[in-house]
């Protein structure tokens, strides 16, 4: 694709028309500055958009967010609403890691008071909170009780002991999402969940200790107890094997589903089926088990968090309390009213890599963060900045709810590999005074700072466009990766 | 029959190319083991009989490769060693493998993106996409 075939709205703005090719059924809306959507024209991220403006039902635009690039089948950044309940729901266009998402815990403990223990701290969150590729070490729960996880997401965790009632109140959906039916989730896919609630996993997923470098939204930061120079904590994981199985097995049973109601699609990676019928239920009851496995998961991790938090800080700072700012999806499909061209109607909002960014006053929102509306959470790349932002009145009409989620990948990983030697960013990152816990070389030379764009810049584009404000920016003081 | 990594953004891509389908399925076995850094330990070597079935031939290999990730997360065996006959949307045959020693990446899952497998007078071509 040429930039000659996109329409500029604005700075921020571009659109690809509904005439660019005959089988899109809606336009695409690119939120991007004229440089950060050049970076993109190379790979395939604008070609999958277009691809996803041919799935039935879709209302509005597709939209893709600055952080955008190419997936499978879907673009990360992209976000498409179809009508409920006639339009379709797309497993491929949520992702197999269904639910992944980030939470953010913020504390008052003075990064200076904590600079002697940051190694500490690191080594506790390390050994607290298993991760690596295929790890489990979590919890061993029987398919009993992992049922009880998958209908009562963060709910179950505070029976269990993990979870505060604010933890609750300050996560996404409350930490549960309702219609989760277990029955609709293959053995195979209980059997890899057992035992990895509570872990982490590998790839781009992390844990961050990091310090808050600049305010600059006060009223929200203060509503969300966020202090300049002061610690927070970010969470980065999803489903694990339980909810890239889901998908694994919606994905490939849906191939049928399109036959037998007649969708044509330019991508078998988008298959789906119509959101009223017996398939389109049936995943969307075992997506919500996925989604309530991750919140879940995440409530765990957190929980040990604040464990190690204790063991290492306790009696040596004031205060080491680690409280929920908020928890946020960004591989999620969400059933969800919002105004279309005047007319205001259900819709199931595909995000994948898009974080849903609620404006102020909606309900959904616990009531502490109904006057700036809903926390946005925003990882950078290792060993860069992450950004705290709230969603906009400007983002309820334009972009379904829906901002960035990251910076956004812009180099592929064979390529950083061959570029970047994991033991040399190590050492790199070590210097600039970041800790470093990481269970594969390979797997950090893959996540290096320089395979991604730079994550003020996609602030930046969002800020300018409207659909989030900027509150706080993070920087890191360690890294713990699978 | 080889395997090359294709550039992508984010995950991972692999070309295939083989003489005929068992060793188009093999060859797809052996990169995405090689992409995940999989290491095979040195003793321990088993055997295991494989039957799986799929809508097409895409759908089979999709199939295929995600009995593998799941065989090697949950009981931490891959194999390096593929007696396959597939026919259609049927694949059946004779797993050769061992316990896995290290593995420095995860692959969460095999996507039809883009996925084909275009057949002629060479042989057998195509291009599986993971999530990673």
């Amino acid at each position: 694709m040429n930039v000659k075939d996109l329409r500029p709205i604005n700075e921020y703005e571009w659109e690809i028309p509904a005439s660019y090719r005959k089988d899109m059924r809606v336009p695409v809306r690119i939120f991007a500055t004229r440089e950060l959507l050049e970076g993109v024209l190379d790979d395939k991220s604008l070609e999958q958009a277009v691809n996803a403006a041919t799935l039935p039902g879709l209302v509005g635009h597709v939209l893709v967010m600055p952080d955008m690039h190419q997936g499978y089948g879907f673009p990360i950044g992209g976000v498409a609403a179809t009508r409920y309940p006639e339009g379709v729901i797309s497993p491929g266009a949520i992702g197999y890691d269904i639910n992944c998402g980030v939470r953010l815990l913020a504390s008052r403990i003075e990064a200076q008071a904590a600079a002697p223990f940051m190694d500490d701290l690191a080594t506790a969150v390390d050994s607290y909170c298993p991760s690596g590729v295929g790890k489990s070490g979590g919890l061993s729960l029987a398919v009993a009780e992992l049922d009880r996880v998958c209908r009562e997401g963060s709910h179950w965790a505070q029976q269990e002991g993990f979870a505060s009632e604010q933890d609750l109140r300050r996560t996404e959906a409350g930490g549960r999402m309702a219609g989760a039916d277990p029955a609709k989730v293959s053995a195979r896919a209980k059997q890899r969940g057992r035992t990895q609630v509570g872990t982490l996993g590998a790839g781009n997923h992390f844990i961050e200790i990091d310090r808050v470098d600049r305010v600059v939204h006060p009223e929200a930061a203060r509503i969300m107890g966020l202090e300049e120079g002061c610690l927070v904590v970010q969470i980065h994981c999803g489903s694990r094997g339980f909810g890239h199985q889901i998908c694994s097995d919606y994905v490939q049973s849906f191939q049928g589903a399109v036959q037998r109601y007649g969708i044509q699609l330019p991508d078998r990676e988008l298959v789906c089926a119509p959101l009223d019928s017996p398939e389109g239920r049936d995943y969307l009851a075992a997506m919500h088990c996925a989604a309530n496995f991750a919140f879940a998961n995440r409530q765990v991790l957190a929980f040990h968090a604040r464990r190690a938090f204790e063991d290492v800080l306790a009696g040596k700072v004031h205060n080491w309390h680690l409280h929920q700012v908020y928890d946020i999806a960004h591989n999620m499909g969400k059933i969800e009213t919002h105004t279309i061209d005047g007319e205001t109607m259900q819709v199931c909002v595909h995000r994948k890599g898009a974080t849903r960014a609620f404006g102020p006053g909606s309900p959904e929102l616990p009531e502490e963060y109904r006057p700036i509306g809903q926390p946005v959470l925003v990882p950078g790349s290792m060993g860069t900045a992450s950004w705290v932002l709230v969603g906009t009145s400007a983002s309820m009409q334009r972009s379904f709810g829906s901002t960035c989620h990251g910076a956004g990948r812009t180099m592929s990983r064979s390529k950083a590999k061959q570029s970047v030697r994991g033991d040399e960013l190590r050492r790199t990152l070590e210097a600039e005074g970041i800790h470093i816990r990481a269970g594969s070389l390979a797997g950090l030379a893959e996540e290096a700072p320089q395979a991604y764009k730079d994550v003020d810049e996609v602030v930046e584009t969002v800020a300018g466009a409207g659909i989030a404000l900027p509150v706080a920016r993070l920087v890191p003081l360690a890294v713990i990766k699978g | 029959m080889g395997y090359r990594e294709i550039e992508h953004t984010a995950d991972w891509t692999l070309e295939v190319w083989a003489g005929n389908l068992a060793e188009l399925f093999s060859e797809a076995a052996r990169g995405m083991y090689a992409l995940s850094g999989v290491r095979l330990a040195e003793g321990g070597r088993s055997e295991r009989l494989v039957s799986l079935r799929g809508d097409d031939l895409e759908s089979l290999l999709v199939t295929f490769l995600t009995e593998l990730l799941f065989i090697g997360e949950q009981e931490k065996t891959a194999f390096d060693r593929f007696d396959l006959d597939v026919d259609g949307g049927a694949l059946e045959g004779t797993l050769g493998g061992a316990p896995i020693a290290g593995q420095s990446k995860e692959i969460k899952a095999v996507t039809f993106y883009n996925l084909h497998i275009d057949h002629d007078p060479h042989g057998y071509r195509t291009r599986v996409t993971f999530d990673v």
